[in-house]
């Protein structure tokens, strides 16, 4: 009841946004970080009511289920488990943080802004809850539209494009999937007599093999379009740089993270021989996207747009662990999803905040900016750190348990990913040196970080750092939910 | 092994893989990489002299003292699995011997006297990587132990140098400091002697002597390594006393412009006192009897095995003090007594054009950047707007000409209209004559 809740004051809060923005836009604002913040609390107060259970009968904290169209079995179902938890409780730490550094940016139609940005959010936690195929599509969906709306009316110059561009990709990539649930719908109809979407009696499914790799290559292109692999990437940089800062860090931190919970959940474990015979050609996907995002990355000069190509590559470990079928690979799955997120976004938000400042994205165009915004440049510092994977930032432990996992099934392939480490020190140190060190090139007075920018920045890297030194409670949180799929293959 | 714990690993290796089998040689062999990129040796040594750019004290402490020497560090500590390859421990030793031979040739061609002293100390941590390489893992150690004085003095003393002479790194724009900076010229004496371990007065002789008699006399010692580590010595030796002959006698160049407070000089005369006698804690074994720091370490690390039926020890201290002295009187010949010499070769092609290459660092730095830094680039450079991108782009413009193409047949004349039309039931009519 209170997962429904949950996402209830997500699209209630929206709503309200919208009409009480004719009267007051600040008004607007304060709802849009209340309701966040609301959901924020309730997932922090589910973690700690969980952390130290572990539940006998499953890994389910919470199942809810209400019928909702009984004639056609669909119904009304959504559970947490360890993984969705995790990924709620991203979703809104990054979602007061979207909310709050749009406070400024966004100065027209602001209330409709903001019913945007929360049914996107609404969207996603739909997602990483939704046990119903029907509804899991539902929210695939409510996600994917207003998501469009934030690129294509608040966007940069060339936002249109970006927009149609990432819109034609999902939606193609969604109606692959809309396909592969209703095949799957009517075999399992067929077998058991029971037509349902409900996620739990369709895991139960006996399909033929060649049937199911067709089924889950439906699956799987849909989600690896979402988190995305090469060679569906190319949506992904243009909707990065044309969105504005808050769309920019729903996109990276969260929108790509539901394509891999999307493997996880789905791929895993309805189609695991499927899955499993796949799983070499998903490796070198993976590998392949590792290392040619990082490439790209480092030949960009548009700065959201090299940001947006480190995504690329850091995605390519997620779908290496993932395709590993190991304990320790699928920990550091979630761990990578984590920080990603976290370092990422935080690289995002700078990203808006310079261009706030500078009015352009072009890294030729900046140099020797650490002298007017030290605080800022040591900020970004941490997280460009972080992001090329050193030890004590979060996305340390994340590389090393993927690629620690992956190793025990194939050498060749995480030896070159491991490569990718050396690529993302390249393009990480040269995007630092060009922004923040060398010539100073703008004459234009620089403001260093102020409240509001301090507050976002300081929360992001307290999570980075505290994961980074001791993950060890996210672990424990999805051991249940990640040791299953490992028995499962 | 399924774990990480480096005890447990040293522990069960040696029951858990064959001696010299394949894997645990390429598992040592990837440990040694890592060493030979943190240590900066051969063929990965580029990076030392340019990160010597970084302000004195940095390179003091970080890359010649403790940061550099981390690789040694792993390698020792790794032991039980290099023991098990004979095949790695021998690289080690060959690596270390080109470094230390190569890294010193380049040291006796520089100018800079940072760069003098980032290629030494490339080359000292050669020398410990023969130690290594032979099993002579304490004496390895122990060259750690005395180099991380005398080269933490002599870039601390270096820096002060450059402190006063307005920033100045270039050796020959210096000259005649001897009276003007009395206590920056003894300490910095005590380091140079220590580097070209001038016998019995010097931390680095004593360490040094020891590596020397075990790159031949150790289990895995050859003659070749020990005439590599002789070469080095002599060179070591010569390129050292060209530096204090260069920069502390001679006629001043450079006005002093400010003297060194009583925060660099205590450091410096501390680390002086250090490079002196920490030595003595370690006397070769036919002179005194008396091994304190080998003793410690050998709780740890193995003994080093010696092979039957040597020479005498003494012989050999004899050539490699003979070689030091000779190098100091090298470098005392050439670049005090008869500088005419150096002159004559300088107008000589031949002898400018080793001397440069010498001086680019035996150009890996133009190898590399031909064999990776500029394909990497061009690479980046062509598919900078991604090539994927552009397909979908195609598929985008072709669908756009398409509909073009469909657009121009709805224009609103009739008479196009009823071409179509007819056009159409003609085809029908014609299909089904056919069929």
């Amino acid at each position: 009841m209170m997962l429904t809740g949950m996402i209830g004051i997500l699209l209630l809060g929206g709503v309200l946004c919208w009409l009480l923005a004719q009267w007051s836009a600040v008004l607007s604002k304060w709802i849009a970080l209340l309701a966040v913040s609301i959901d924020f609390v309730i997932v922090c107060y589910w973690w700690l009511q969980y952390k130290n259970v572990s539940p006998a009968g499953g890994s389910w904290f919470i199942n809810y289920r209400v019928n909702w169209i009984p004639s056609s079995g669909i119904s009304f179902h959504v559970a947490m488990d360890g993984l969705s938890l995790v990924l709620l409780l991203l979703t809104f730490f990054l979602g007061i943080l979207s909310v709050l550094c749009s406070w400024n940016e966004i100065k027209e139609k602001t209330g409709f802004y903001f019913f945007n940005l929360l049914w996107t959010l609404a969207g996603i936690s739909g997602v990483f809850v939704a046990m119903d195929l029907f509804l899991f599509y539902f929210f695939w969906e409510v996600m994917l539209v207003p998501m469009y709306f934030l690129i294509a009316i608040w966007g940069d110059t060339n936002r249109r494009y970006a927009a149609y561009k990432f819109f034609i990709f999902t939606q193609a990539g969604g109606l692959l999937m809309l396909l592969a649930i209703l095949a799957l719908y009517f075999i399992h109809g067929r077998q058991s007599g029971i037509y349902s979407f409900d996620y739990f009696s369709l895991l139960n499914t006996s399909i033929e093999p060649s049937t199911s790799k067709w089924i889950m290559l439906g699956f799987l292109i849909a989600f690896v379009i979402k988190l995305p692999v090469v060679p569906f990437h190319s949506w992904l940089p243009d909707a990065h740089s044309e969105a504005p800062t808050a769309g920019s860090l729903v996109l990276a931190g969260l929108l790509l993270k539901t394509g891999a919970y999307g493997i996880i959940r789905f791929v895993l474990t309805l189609f695991p021989q499927a899955a499993a015979a796949f799983a070499w050609w998903a490796m070198l996907f993976a590998v392949i996207g590792i290392v040619y995002g990082a490439m790209l990355a480092f030949a960009q000069t548009d700065l959201k747009r090299l940001i947006a190509y480190t995504s690329v590559s850091h995605m390519g470990f997620v779908l290496l662990g993932i395709f590993a079928f190991r304990e320790m690979a699928l920990q550091g799955v979630v761990m990578q999803m984590l920080t990603h997120g976290i370092s990422t976004g935080a690289l995002f938000v700078m990203a808006g905040m310079l261009k706030e400042r500078l009015h352009t994205r072009d890294i030729g165009q900046m140099g020797g900016l650490w002298a007017s915004m030290p605080v800022m440049g040591g900020a970004i510092m941490l997280f460009t750190m972080a992001s090329l994977g050193l030890p004590l930032l979060g996305n340390f432990i994340a590389e090393f348990l993927i690629l620690l996992g992956a190793f025990s099934v194939n050498v060749p392939f995480t030896v070159i990913a491991s490569l990718g480490l050396v690529l993302s020190a390249l393009y990480s140190l040269r995007m630092m040196q060009k922004v923040f060190l060398g010539q100073i090139t703008t004459t234009i007075p620089l403001k260093d970080l102020s409240a509001r920018e301090l507050i976002i920045m300081g929360s992001l890297t307290v999570a980075i750092v505290y994961l980074g030194l001791y993950p060890q409670p996210v672990i424990n949180m999805v051991k249940v939910a990640v040791q299953q799929l490992a028995i499962r293959q | 092994l399924g774990t990480l714990d480096i005890p447990a690993i040293l522990q069960q290796s040696p029951g858990h893989f064959a001696g010299g089998a394949s894997n645990i040689t390429l598992i040592a062999l990837l440990l040694l990489a890592g060493g030979m990129g943190k240590s900066a040796q051969l063929p990965l040594q580029t990076w030392l002299p340019d990160a010597m750019a970084g302000p004195s004290p940095v390179s003091a402490l970080i890359h010649a003292a403790t940061m550099v020497t981390a690789g040694v560090y792993l390698i020792a500590r790794m032991h039980v699995l290099f023991q098990l390859s004979p095949f790695a421990m021998t690289i080690t030793a060959v690596i270390g011997a080109l470094t230390l031979f190569i890294a010193g040739c380049s040291a006796m061609v520089q100018t800079d006297i940072k760069r003098i002293l980032a290629y030494s100390t490339i080359s000292q941590i050669g020398y410990m990587f023969v130690a290594l390489g032979v099993g002579a893992w304490s004496a390895a150690i122990f060259h750690f132990f005395t180099h991380a004085f005398f080269k933490a003095l002599l870039f601390l003393a270096a820096g002060a140098v450059i402190e006063s002479l307005h920033h100045e790194h270039n050796i020959f724009k210096m000259g005649g400091l001897k009276n003007k900076m009395p206590v920056v010229f003894y300490t910095f004496l005590a380091g140079a002697a220590a580097l070209a371990a001038l016998p019995f007065i010097s931390a680095g002789f004593y360490s040094k002597d020891q590596i020397l008699w075990y790159a031949w006399s150790a289990g895995n010692g050859n003659g070749m390594l020990w005439i590599m580590a002789l070469a080095g010595a002599f060179i070591t030796a010569f390129y050292t006393a060209r530096l204090m002959l260069v920069v502390f006698w001679g006629e001043m160049k450079t006005p002093v412009s400010e003297h060194p407070g009583k925060a660099i000089i205590i450091p410096l005369i501390i680390l002086a006192v250090l490079s002196v006698a920490a030595g003595f804690i370690e006397w070769p074994h036919n002179l005194v009897h008396l091994a304190l720091f080998s003793d410690l370490v050998q709780k740890v690390l193995p003994v080093t095995i010696l092979k039957e039926s040597l020479p005498a020890e003494a012989v050999f201290q004899l050539i490699a003090v003979a070689a030091t002295l000779l190098g100091v009187y090298t470098g005392y010949v050439l670049y005090y007594r008869n500088l005419a010499i150096i002159e004559q070769w300088k107008r000589s092609a031949g002898m400018m054009a080793v001397r440069n290459f010498l001086f680019m660092g035996w150009g890996f730095d133009q190898l590399y950047d031909v064999v990776f830094v500029k394909p990497f680039l061009f690479i980046t450079r062509i598919n900078k707007t991604d090539v994927f991108d552009q397909l979908y782009n195609g598929i985008a413009q072709a669908n756009l000409k398409f509909n073009r193409l469909l657009s121009v047949s709805q224009n609103g004349s009739l008479r196009w209209y009823i071409v179509g039309v007819l056009i159409g039931i003609l085809f029908i009519i014609t299909l089904q004559l056919i069929l």
